[in-house]
């Protein structure tokens, strides 16, 4: 078993997520090399073979000229499967180079069972097991669900260089909004999900947060309603952080959300829902209204 | 100009789901359906932009499924689009993405789209693979989980959604296909008189068999619930009675109270 390893730097950085394909490998027990699009002074510490291409020249998203060396990479190590980390870069990528090869891709896989390859679905609530049909897979890994190999060593370079022209111009990035209200040294947050209703009913969570002495977190879907500003958001795309206490209001637990305040010393999760899956990693887990129950736990903490 | 927008009907999500007959994928008993998050995004800015190029622009609406997606279907028309194709299919859910791509991928051909809009995922398969796999089998140019876009004479501006809050902002020309993330607009809710002019759009319908050729490259062979973890715990009754639990535990466990 051989598998071919995407690693991936964003701004000329290497990103940590890279040694968790490391960590999937070994629970696979497979053979590895690498495929990196990136700066030579930015390579993981690993001793085997890592085809370079440079960011200078390919740039850092450049799906038609990745998908190229890939392919290149694909013809020289004859891999069963190639392995991306599911994020923006990954699900991007690999479905092109699934399609190119017409083989099987499994995405966002969170675990090896019996042969198959476990994934979430219905919003994380429930799990899949997939058996690819073809010879060769393209496998997308949820970020955290494997624990980051330390290979150590230095890799021996091959260096890629990519003939074609991408049809995508990259521009450039633009940075994060900037953060007014830093979540991350937070002892304790309060956050609101999309089972509080509506907009007029956040000041009941925000109350709670005083109360503890915290501040108001939330999800996504909050955010993207205009309930709640960017700054507060917690998960992927907003800001991780690791409090010693956690309470979600009303938030299921999508997959992104739950990335960014795992980490949370305690966590309580209010949902009226006794399978959302934020309750796979809530200490404790109350099942009830949250407009019912948030007021009168501020009332009796006031008390 | 020739636009599409492809659309998933799905379970609501906060719907208990149980395992169907062959263990494989959810059963359909007791569901209410509506249209996938992430496609109601895409459905708003196809429909802005036709909007926008006013008349010699067309928008086709295109889903797969049993009967039950034409309601889907409706309300895509009611948001403003012009036309619809429902690919009559009662066994969607057992395809593979490759499959669903490959059928939506023979439709376009025969239509020529200029531009495709999709959904950047389905809220329950979440394969993510779809929009990519249409755009790979068109040789079209693409771009993924967008957050802002822009349509000028043929250009396309996109601001793709990356990791901390960060985008990444990509140009491109058609024909080509974008799959939209959450936040790209605010989709709009059909208002009485255009369901009701909805009502006169023109739904065509092709069976499955007509532009399917594509067999799977992949199975699913069990549908279930996660292992549970262990070691949280569910309190569940009176509210008076589960406020003084909770904070029960956050005195003996949190330092929150000293």
């Amino acid at each position: 078993m051989k598998a071919l390893l995407i690693g991936e730097q964003r701004e000329g950085k290497l990103l940590d997520s890279t040694y968790e394909l490391f960590g999937f490998a070994a629970q696979l027990g497979a053979e590895t090399a690498m495929l990196l699009v990136g700066s030579e002074s930015q390579l993981p510490a690993y001793s085997g073979t890592l085809y370079l291409a440079d960011a200078a020249s390919c740039g850092e998203y450049n799906p038609d000229l990745h998908k190229q060396l890939l392919l290149e990479a694909v013809q020289r190590e004859n891999p069963d499967c190639i392995v991306f980390m599911h994020t923006s870069y990954g699900w991007d990528l690999a479905p092109r180079v699934a399609a190119s090869l017409k083989i099987a891709q499994v995405s966002e896989v969170t675990g090896i069972v019996g042969g198959g390859l476990e994934v979430g679905c219905c919003n994380a609530k429930m799990r899949r097991t997939v058996k690819p049909a073809t010879p060769k897979t393209v496998i997308t890994i949820q970020a955290g669900a494997f624990p980051a190999g330390q290979p150590g060593g230095a890799p021996q370079v091959q260096r890629l260089a990519a003939a074609a022209n991408g049809r995508l111009e990259f521009v450039g990035y633009e940075p994060a909004e900037k953060k007014e209200v830093d979540l991350t040294k937070a002892e304790v947050i309060v956050s609101a999900g999309r089972g509080v209703g509506k907009k007029e009913n956040i000041p009941v969570v925000r109350a709670l947060a005083t109360a503890l002495g915290g501040e108001l977190g939330a999800s996504r879907p909050v955010v993207d309603s205009g309930w709640v500003e960017h700054s507060h958001q917690v998960g992927t795309t907003g800001q991780t952080v690791s409090p010693r206490l956690y309470v979600a209001c009303g938030i299921s637990g999508a997959i992104q959300h739950l990335a960014g305040m795992k980490k949370a010393d305690f966590i309580v999760a209010i949902n009226k829902d006794k399978d959302a899956p934020i309750g796979e990693i809530a200490d404790v887990l109350v099942v009830a209204d949250v407009l019912q129950f948030v007021p009168a736990l501020t009332a009796k903490i006031q008390r | 100009m020739k636009i599409l927008v492809c659309i998933k009907q799905v379970p609501d999500l906060e719907s208990r789901f149980k395992p169907n007959a062959e263990g494989v994928w959810y059963s359909e008993t007791d569901l209410a359906w509506r249209m996938n998050e992430y496609d109601e995004y895409a459905v708003e800015q196809a429909v802005q932009l036709r909007e926008k190029l006013g008349e010699t622009t067309e928008l086709t609406v295109l889903s797969i499924g049993p009967e039950r997606v034409v309601e889907a279907i409706k309300k895509a028309l009611a948001m403003g689009c012009d036309r619809a194709v429902h690919v009559r299919d009662s066994a969607a859910a057992a395809k593979d993405p490759w499959q669903i791509a490959s059928i939506i991928a023979a439709y376009a051909k025969r239509e020529g789209f200029d531009l495709i809009f999709a959904g950047m995922q389905s809220q329950d398969r979440g394969s993510a693979q779809v929009g990519v796999a249409v755009a790979e089998q068109l040789g079209y140019a693409c771009t993924t989980t967008i957050v802002g876009f822009e349509y000028d004479n043929g250009a396309i501006t996109a601001k793709r959604e990356l990791e901390g809050g960060m985008k990444g902002v990509v140009r491109m020309k058609a024909p080509a296909l974008i799959t939209c993330q959450l936040g790209l607009n605010v989709p709009r809710y059909p208002t009485l008189p255009n369901i009701m002019k909805a009502k006169k759009k023109e739904i065509s319908v092709i069976p499955v068999a007509e532009l399917l050729t594509e067999g799977a490259l992949a199975n699913t062979t069990s549908f279930h619930s996660p292992a549970k973890k262990g070691g949280g715990v569910v309190l569940e009754g009176e509210v008076d009675l589960l406020v003084s639990q909770l904070l029960g535990i956050l005195h003996e466990k949190t330092a929150v109270f000293r």
